[in-house]
Parts: C-alpha cells; sequence; structure tokens
C-alpha cells in the first residue's frame, strides 16, 4: 500500500512536472506574438497619442538606409565600417523586439539599402550591389555579392547613392552633384554659377537600372531625371506607380550673395522639395531654386537672380514645398494596417537636421507624416517623431541623433535609423 | 637675515623682469582679439561649424581640440586664407563639404577670429598676430 501511494505521487508529480514543462513552453511562443512593449520614456521620442517606441539597439554604428523582411529581421546599410562590415543583419531571437544577435559583412560603407522579389540591394558611393536571400531572407553568400552598377561619380560632396525599386525590374539610384550651385568656385562669396552646369551629365539627378543585369555603369542606364541637387530620401510610390523624392534645397544665399539674401531670407530659404518624378522631368538646379513664400521657382544669384526673378519654366514643381535646410534623407509610402486610418498611404519623412538655419535655432531631427489621397497630399504636413536632438533650441548637430532611414515592419510598425549617434528605433501603435 | 633681504630682493628683482617681459597689455590685447574674433566667427564660420564649434559629423569637422586648431599656426592660417577641400581625415574622420577661402578677411581678422577659435571650445593655444598671418598670405 505504502508503495502504492509512493508510485501514485511519483506519477502525479512527473504529469504534473510535463504539464508544466509544456505549459512554460506555450508560454514562450505565446510571447513571441504578444505585442511588443514600448520602452518607458519612449526611447526619448515625443509621439501623437496612441504610439510608442522603442529603441531596437544602438549597438552597430552608423546606420544609414534601413530594410525589414517578413520575418522582422532588420538589414542596415552603415555610413562607417563597424568590426570590418558596412551591412548588417540584426536579429531579435526573443520577440521582446529588441536586437539580440548582428551578422556583419560587405566590406563597404555607404547608404542604400532595398529588399525586393528575394534580393538585398545595397550601394557604396560608386556601385549598387545585390544579394540573393534564402526562403528566411537570409543572405546566401554575404562575401560574393553581384555588381548590378558600378562607376558612379563620388566626389566626396553628396556622395551617397540611395536607393529604390519599381514593380517592374528597374532599380533608381540618386547621384548627387558634387557642389552646392554650380558654382566656378564651390561655395566661394559671388562666385558666378557655370553655364551650362557640366555636372549634370553625370550626377545631379537619378538614373535607372535594371535590377537584374551585371555591371551596368551610366551608358547602360536611363538618365531619368535631372536638375537634382542631392537625394537621399526616395521611394516608389505603389498607388501612383511612380517615383517620389526628397531634394536637399542649396545652401549658404546670404554667405554667398550677401547683398541679395539676409541671414533671416538665408536661414529659410529656399524649400526643400518633395518632387513626383516621371522619366525625363528637369527640377532646375543649380538655375532655379523654389521659393516657399512667394510660391514661385527663384532663379538662382549665380545665374544672374535677385531673389525675385522667376525662371525654370521647363522645371517641374514641387508636390510639396517643406522649409530650408531641414535636409530630409529618409521617405517612405506607408502601406500598413497597424497605424490608424488616416496614415494609409502617406508618406514619412526623416529629416536629418539643418546646420544651416543661424542665426534661427536649428530645425529638423524628427520624422514628419504627410496624409495622401489618391495619390496628392490631403492635408498639411505634421511632426510625426521628435526628441531626436532633445529638447528645443537646437544648436548643435554633433550631440543629436540625426533621423535618416526609413522602414516598414510586417506588422505595420515603422523603423527609424538615427546615424549620428547610432540607434535604431521602431514606432508602434499601441492605441494607448 | 642677510640672505633673507637678498632672497626678497632678487624675489622683486625676478617679478620686474617678468613684468618688464609681457608688452603691455598682451592680455587686454588677447582679450579684445578674441572678442572682436568671435564676431567674424559668429557671421563667416559658424555658418558651418555651428554655435558650438561642433561641427556637422560627416561634414564640416569639429574645432573642438583637433590636431589642426591646437596646431601648426602656418598650417591653421593657410586654411582659412586657401580654404580646405583636401578630403584628408582630420584627427580619424572625413568631411565631404568643401571649405571656400577666405582671404577676402583682413590679416587683423583672421588673426581674431583664429585666436577667438584657439581659445574657445574648450581650447587652449597661444594668439595668433596680424603679421604672423600677413608673412603667409604673402608667400603665395
Ligand atoms: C562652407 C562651410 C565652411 C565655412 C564657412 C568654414 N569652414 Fe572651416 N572647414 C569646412 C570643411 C568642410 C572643412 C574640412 C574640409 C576637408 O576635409 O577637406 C573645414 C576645415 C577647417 C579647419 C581644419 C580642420 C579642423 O576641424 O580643425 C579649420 C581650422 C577651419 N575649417 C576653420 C574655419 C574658420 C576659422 C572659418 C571661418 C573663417 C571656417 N572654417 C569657415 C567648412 C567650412
Amino acid at each position: 500500500m505504502k508503495n502504492f501511494i509512493l508510485m501514485l505521487s511519483i506519477v502525479v508529480l512527473s504529469s504534473a512536472m510535463v504539464q508544466a514543462h509544456t505549459t512554460s513552453f506555450k508560454d514562450s511562443t505565446k510571447t513571441k506574438n504578444n505585442p511588443i512593449i514600448p520602452d518607458q520614456d519612449n526611447a526619448g521620442l515625443i509621439l501623437p497619442k496612441g504610439f510608442g517606441a522603442l529603441k531596437v539597439t544602438d549597438a552597430y554604428g552608423k546606420p544609414r538606409h534601413i530594410a525589414v523582411t517578413p520575418e522582422g529581421y532588420i538589414y542596415v546599410k552603415l555610413a562607417r565600417l563597424y568590426n570590418g562590415n558596412g551591412i548588417y543583419l540584426l536579429k531579435d531571437n526573443n520577440g521582446d523586439g529588441r536586437v539580440d544577435e548582428g551578422m556583419g559583412f560587405g566590406d563597404y560603407i555607404g547608404t542604400g539599402l532595398a529588399l525586393k522579389n528575394g534580393y538585398l540591394y545595397a550601394s557604396s558611393d560608386e556601385n549598387v550591389y545585390r544579394y540573393k536571400l534564402n526562403n528566411q531572407h537570409e543572405v546566401i553568400t554575404p562575401n560574393k555579392p553581384e555588381e548590378i552598377v558600378y562607376g558612379l561619380l563620388n566626389r566626396r560632396e553628396h556622395e551617397s547613392k540611395s536607393i529604390t525599386l519599381d514593380n517592374d525590374g528597374n532599380l533608381y539610384v540618386n547621384i548627387g552633384a558634387y557642389s552646392n550651385s554650380c558654382q566656378v568656385q564651390d561655395r566661394v562669396p559671388e562666385s558666378p554659377g557655370m553655364k551650362p552646369c557640366p555636372i549634370l551629365d553625370s550626377a545631379g539627378g537619378i538614373w535607372q537600372f535594371k535590377v537584374d543585369q551585371l555591371h551596368q555603369t551610366y551608358g547602360n542606364g536611363v538618365h531619368y531625371a535631372s536638375g537634382l541637387r542631392n537625394v537621399v530620401g526616395l521611394d516608389w510610390n505603389t498607388q501612383t506607380n511612380t517615383l517620389f523624392v526628397m531634394q536637399h534645397g542649396r545652401d549658404q544665399l546670404h554667405d554667398n550673395w550677401p547683398n541679395l539674401y539676409t541671414v533671416q531670407q538665408s536661414a529659410e530659404l529656399p524649400a526643400e522639395c518633395m518632387y513626383e518624378i516621371h522619366k525625363g522631368d528637369n527640377a532646375g538646379w543649380p538655375y532655379i531654386y523654389y521659393d516657399q513664400f512667394q510660391h514661385k521657382k527663384i532663379l538662382a544669384p549665380e545665374y544672374g537672380g535677385d531673389g525675385k526673378k522667376t525662371a525654370g519654366e521647363d522645371a517641374i514643381n514641387p508636390v510639396i514645398a517643406f522649409p530650408g535646410h531641414l535636409a530630409p534623407d529618409g521617405l517612405l509610402f506607408y502601406t500598413g494596417n497597424m497605424f490608424p486610418e488616416k496614415y494609409k498611404h502617406g508618406a514619412f519623412i526623416a529629416f536629418h537636421g539643418s546646420w544651416n538655419r543661424a542665426p534661427l535655432p536649428q530645425e529638423g531631427y524628427y520624422v514628419v507624416f504627410v496624409p495622401f489621397k489618391n495619390g496628392k497630399p490631403s492635408g498639411e504636413w505634421e511632426v510625426f517623431a521628435n526628441g531626436f536632438a532633445g529638447k528645443a533650441p537646437i544648436t548643435s548637430a554633433r550631440n543629436a541623433h540625426r533621423p535618416c532611414g526609413l522602414a516598414q515592419g510586417p506588422d505595420g510598425s515603422i523603423y527609424v535609423t538615427g546615424d549620428n549617434k547610432g540607434a535604431i528605433y521602431r514606432i508602434i501603435y499601441t492605441g494607448k | 637675515m642677510i640672505k633673507k633681504i637678498n632672497f626678497i630682493v632678487s624675489g622683486f628683482f625676478l617679478l620686474w623682469l617678468i613684468i618688464a617681459a609681457i608688452p603691455p597689455n598682451q592680455n587686454n590685447g588677447i582679450k579684445a582679439s578674441i572678442q572682436r574674433g568671435e564676431k567674424v566667427y559668429n557671421k563667416v564660420c559658424l555658418p558651418c561649424h555651428m554655435a558650438d564649434g561642433g561641427g556637422v559629423p560627416n561634414m564640416n569637422p569639429p574645432l573642438i581640440q583637433t590636431s589642426y586648431v591646437l596646431g601648426n599656426k602656418t598650417t591653421l592660417i593657410s586654411i582659412v586664407l586657401h580654404g580646405m577641400t583636401d578630403r584628408v581625415a582630420i584627427d580619424g574622420d572625413y568631411y565631404s563639404n568643401n571649405m571656400a577661402p577666405h582671404n577676402d578677411l583682413t590679416d587683423q581678422q583672421i588673426a581674431d577670429v583664429l585666436t577667438f577659435i584657439r581659445n574657445s571650445f574648450g581650447n587652449k593655444a597661444s594668439a595668433v598676430i596680424p603679421s604672423e598671418v600677413k608673412a603667409i598670405r604673402q608667400k603665395n
């Protein structure tokens, strides 16, 4: 009898243990599907009501553009090598939303990064590469990328080559102009503009290449758009089936033309412009800039302008004109389902932040949202995520987090990189 | 006793030597130069190197404790006179903007602005005087 009781209790106990084991196992799977909890302080960000943020990592150097796979794995391109690597694949292994593991590859620095149809695309400041992915969206041969494009101009001013892809097998690459306003002497007071501007042959525009052809360069590509001084943020809008770009407007109207512009005017002019681009478009740089107060294309002082004369009749108009010098570095059209209806198909723009607005306080250092309907802005732009540079007024760029890259996660959350102090944020909608 | 007097006298003598060695108003001179230099800085250099001298990451270098600001005056003066587009590593980092020549500034203004940056943003280094600027301007 005693023996029987012992046996029974062993059976009961061990079955309880098995039970306990399965429950704890179940629990851990459940956490994987549990909502991600934002950081207590929302990672220092100021967000609209109902949104929260977490710092996903701050351990991988200076992340520029970013993409997220259907599994929630993150790829980032770095501005500086980190442990000898220019790209990282980052994984969260326990489902808490924070990065636990990083795999580095790619021994080149750069900005551009995109995921499409089983490939990862990444750019150096001269070339574009692609990497085949396995069915988990992991790169198969990290040390053997295919070179899609090579030999793009890098004169170390506006050198980053941002990329995006359409749905018809084309790759779009920005080649920034190595100049402020195509002066004979760059940024020298009253130095005139070169006419015609020789830079426009091989830079200051967007080039289109095929995604699946190796070793293309200028001769193989299509000069898709010109007259764009420097574009860092760009995205393919799947609603309109067109390319949208954010141009960095020119600097130093007062420094270089003190008789024509006050410091105040120079701090606010010209606009940072969003353009919708069709093949063959010209946005007018360096001959004109867009004045967001007069709502006009104004002849640049390097080409005889005085702040009032208009020009650029053949140049396209911006879709939206933002305040000057905010430095848009990331553009993302939101197609997710996590955020409230108003955000659907709208544009998020990561502004790196200004250096060029003294004597006014510096501006930017935030992520902006613009609602869109039928491919057109349907309301005013608003600051969506702020606080990257701490409290206003901002006088230092060195000590700020500077938003750069944007990506949408499979759940509809959005990711923002900060490339200065180095951080990746994830913004989620909690409704609370 | 004699020893003590001797000591005091030689002490005074030393002090006199030191005072005599400093040209009159040198300290005031540096202060005034820094003040004038700040005005030049705010007008000409601040748009790129920023109010805190911290520059703009990857774009315009900082002027805080850099080997150029604290180093050789000849190089420093030439940077302001002739600009800098070398794309050399500045204390390990590269910057992608172009600094234009500022040879429209007078010898006095360049001396002042360099004296200002060498004594601001946590920097401490000797003053730059107009004759040093003049010598380098004439060389080229
Ligand atoms: C148009 C922006 C701009 C302006 C205006 C400007 N600089 Fe520079 N400065 C730069 C850039 C960019 C470099 C680095 C260039 C390179 O790496 O080739 C630089 C380099 C320097 C350096 C050497 C590197 C270092 O960080 O120590 C010094 C010193 C300097 N500048 C001082 C000045 C002073 C003084 C003025 C005002 C008289 C001034 N700069 C105005 C952009 C500017």
